[in-house]
């Protein structure tokens, strides 16, 4: 209860102590003379590393403090409560783009970062995700998940499948790739050898949902549409069938414990890899040979998570800060992120660079994931609309997956009507 | 301390009485204010820091309640009592209590038994006496993320040490993140670890309290060491009891972390097997909804909770310790 009153007596101390920085953006930027201190709050890996000491070389009257929170999670409540506070935000605050949506509820709380140099820079469906109705581009992008196939070719292989990257993908069906065809494959492997086939049903719900261009909620009206959604309960059921009663998934909760382990000793032989989770498979799968990643991906391209760098107007440095995030989401940096910590980046110019094309990666069998990770950016074609609701609505079902996958305390019905209760309960 | 002051305050006046002509100065009457008011100036930083820190969060938090209140958009409309209406309908608070009580009694009873008796092992002659103290503390010392982290390691379901070695011996895995009372007490384990030592050095401090001399008078009187336990040491150590019970009962009801940490969603479950009332307020109020007046609602229907079993439990352990009050106040005086 502490927690709960700790927050609203913060608030109240916090009305009275700052009068909010309504002038906007009307300091001229510093140029020259002035020492500033900006703050970034970013989490995970942002690969900023080795960009920020750079750019305080360029800028030798910024200095930059870089916040790094754990994961999205914790940086997502502590947003949430310093906005609630009015005041604590960095002057520049990564946000993912999964709970953008709630954030840009509040676009008075964010400055514009609409620009004419930076315009053209982003995919069109990646700028279009952090610009409010009336048109303020309140993130610059960052990163975005296009998603392959990764693979253990030695297991595939003991199954009599084809293993290297190009029968791989074929076998999934090519450019014609479906869902259909996935589970076929899936259920070949898991009768010739008698093990799960993917990780976690989770995983495949989510790369499947990424691919529905209004899942749980009303564009027009942000009604939550979730629990009568016929096309959400039937991609549902699919997974869980194949999960449960095909035996494909290894019933594992991604990031647990289990599912950490469950690399070191074969638990599963496929996984949906998006740019960045390829540093997580190495991380966890160090030892491990065989990996490998094909340039495919069932239902066409899709695309899993991303972020974008958002100015709070509580910064006492707009035009700075917006300098800076510029030049962070800028193709040449964000390259250079993508080389250190695998954030595949989401800049048209980028795209098409030699440096990232040329780009492979050792650990999966010399792939050329700069390439294959284009292709697939290249055939994301349904940007799903995530509405204010989109969070919690997929926490939620998160949990209804868990209980049929993992935890084996529901069947599929019963699950269901859980979530359609933890739905209403939202209103 | 009272019995002894009291004289001395009685003399004075006669004193002053005595010496009527004398005008009384300023420095005089200054004196007497400091007498009267310096004692209570003396206590009063607790009560204003306890009046900014603890009421004013505490009515402000009743204020909040009362409203919607949403975590960014703020203040919205008043609506009375219809956020607690709307949490006491709600299943999951009723679940969230339900794992709360039982991780609480799954926590506390074994950790004021097994401190106690810890407490009365090391109480004994030892060698390396502070060693062994020191030692039981470690544990608390702990932060209680590295502790979810090392217990979350021992009870994965799967790739488990506990369950390899319950493997080992031919019984079947337990489904720690699956099965309501597993989870529970493999949450209560953490809580256990960390507690544990941190109540047996109070319970140590208190045994150290407790006369030789009623020891040696109980060996006279033939009783072995067990006898010794329950017969002299346990009674004389009830006002202890008390406090521990009440502390752990306090903490036990607030509980967070461990089953926050319990899995990588802190979310308490798929079907919500540990999730506790904190962690429902907190989804409320920083997850799903967003909403400080539900979330306040449960903030202070936990402070009721709390207040109640506080009540309860202060009146039953009082009613013992009053049984044996007469017996060891005389022994104490001695």
């Amino acid at each position: 209860m502490w927690a709960a009153a700790a927050g609203v007596t913060g608030i109240a101390l916090l009305a009275t102590a700052c009068g909010s920085s309504d002038s906007g953006s009307g300091e001229p930027a510093a140029d020259g003379d002035e020492q500033i201190t900006l703050t970034i709050g970013t989490f995970n890996e942002f690969g900023y590393e080795e960009l920020i000491p750079e750019y305080e070389s360029l800028n030798p009257n910024i200095k930059i403090e870089h916040k790094k929170a754990a994961t999205a999670d914790e940086a997502r409540a502590n947003i949430n409560t310093r906005l609630a506070a009015g005041s604590g935000l960095s002057d520049i605050e990564a946000v993912e783009v999964d709970w953008l949506p709630e954030l840009l509820q509040y676009p008075d709380k964010f400055t514009d970062l609409t620009s004419d140099e930076v315009e053209g820079r982003w995919l069109d469906w990646k700028s279009a995700q952090a610009t409010d109705p009336e048109g303020r581009l309140l993130g610059y992008g960052t990163d975005i998940g296009p998603e392959a196939i990764a693979y253990r070719a030695d297991l595939l292989e003991a199954a009599g499948l084809p293993s290297d990257r190009e029968s791989v993908a074929a076998l999934f069906g090519g450019d014609d790739a479906t869902w259909d065809k996935f589970f076929e494959v899936g259920k070949q492997y898991t009768a010739a050898t008698g093990k799960p086939f993917y990780d976690s049903a989770g995983a495949i719900y989510q790369g499947m949902i990424n691919q529905v261009e209004a899942a749980y909620e009303d564009p027009d009206t942000l009604e939550i549409t979730a629990a009568d959604s016929a096309e959400v309960k039937d991609i549902f059921t699919t997974v869980l069938n194949a999960s449960t009663q095909d035996k494909l998934s290894a019933g594992f909760a991604q990031w647990s414990d289990d599912w950490q382990s469950a690399f070191q000793n074969d638990g599963f032989a496929v996984m949906l890899a998006p740019g960045w989770m390829l540093g997580v498979i190495e991380g966890n799968a160090e030892g491990v040979t065989g990996w490998d990643i094909a340039d495919v991906f069932p239902g066409g391209g899709g695309n899993w998570g991303g972020a974008f760098l958002t100015v709070p107007t509580q910064t006492e440095h707009p035009e700075e800060a917006k300098a800076l995030a510029a030049w962070l989401t800028a193709p040449e940096q964000q390259i250079k992120a993508f080389k250190s910590k695998g954030t595949f980046p989401s800049q048209v110019e980028a795209l098409s660079s030699q440096d990232l094309l040329g780009q492979t990666n050792a650990f999966f069998n010399n792939a050329p994931t700069g390439e294959i990770l284009a292709n697939r950016a290249a055939a994301v074609t349904v940007t799903p609309f995530k509405g204010p609701n989109y969070f919690a609505v997929n926490d939620a079902m998160g949990s209804a997956l868990t209980r049929v996958d993992v935890e084996k305390t529901d069947d599929i019905d019963t699950s269901w009507t859980k979530f359609v209760e933890a739905v209403k309960a939202l209103g | 301390m009272v019995t002894s002051t009291t004289p001395k305050l009685d003399r004075r006046p006669s004193r002053s009485q005595d010496r009527e002509p004398r005008r009384l100065g300023f420095g005089q009457r200054l004196g007497r204010w400091d007498v009267k008011l310096s004692p209570y100036l003396y206590i009063s930083p607790f009560f204003i820091l306890f009046a900014i820190v603890g009421m004013f969060p505490l009515l402000y938090t009743a204020w909040v309640s009362m409203h919607q209140w949403h975590l960014i958009g703020g203040q919205g409309e008043f609506v009375g009592m219809e956020n607690f209406l709307h949490v006491l309908q709600q299943p999951p608070f009723w679940k969230a209590l339900r794992n709360t009580f039982s991780i609480f009694l799954l926590s506390s009873v074994p950790q004021v038994l097994l401190a106690i008796t810890i407490a009365a092992v090391l109480d004994a002659n030892l060698r390396a006496k502070t060693f062994w103290r020191m030692g039981v503390l470690l544990p608390f010392v702990v932060a209680p993320v590295a502790v979810s982290l090392i217990f979350g390691k021992l009870f994965a379901d799967q790739s488990g040490l506990i369950n390899a070695v319950l493997g080992g011996i031919g019984i079947e895995p337990i489904r720690w993140h699956a099965d309501v009372l597993a989870s529970h007490v493999a949450i209560s384990s953490m809580v256990n670890f960390r507690w544990i030592g941190y109540n047996t050095l109070i319970f140590l401090a208190a045994m150290q309290a407790v006369p030789r001399e009623l020891y040696e008078a109980a060996i006279l009187d033939g009783a072995g060491r067990l006898r010794q336990f329950f017969s002299v040491t346990v009674p004389m150590l009830r006002p202890t009891i008390i406090f521990v019970v009440v502390t752990s009962t306090i903490g036990g009801l607030q509980i967070f972390d461990e089953p926050r940490l319990f899995d990588q969603f802190g979310l308490g479950g798929g079907d919500r097997q540990w999730m506790t009332v904190t962690m429902y307020l907190y989804e409320i109020g920083w997850g799903s909804q967003k909403s400080f007046g539900r979330a306040a609602a449960v903030a202070w229907i936990l402070f009721i909770i709390i207040l109640v079993i506080g009540l309860i439990n202060f009146s039953i352990t009082r009613r013992i310790a009053s049984d044996s009050a007469p017996k060891s106040r005389k022994k104490q005086k001695r």
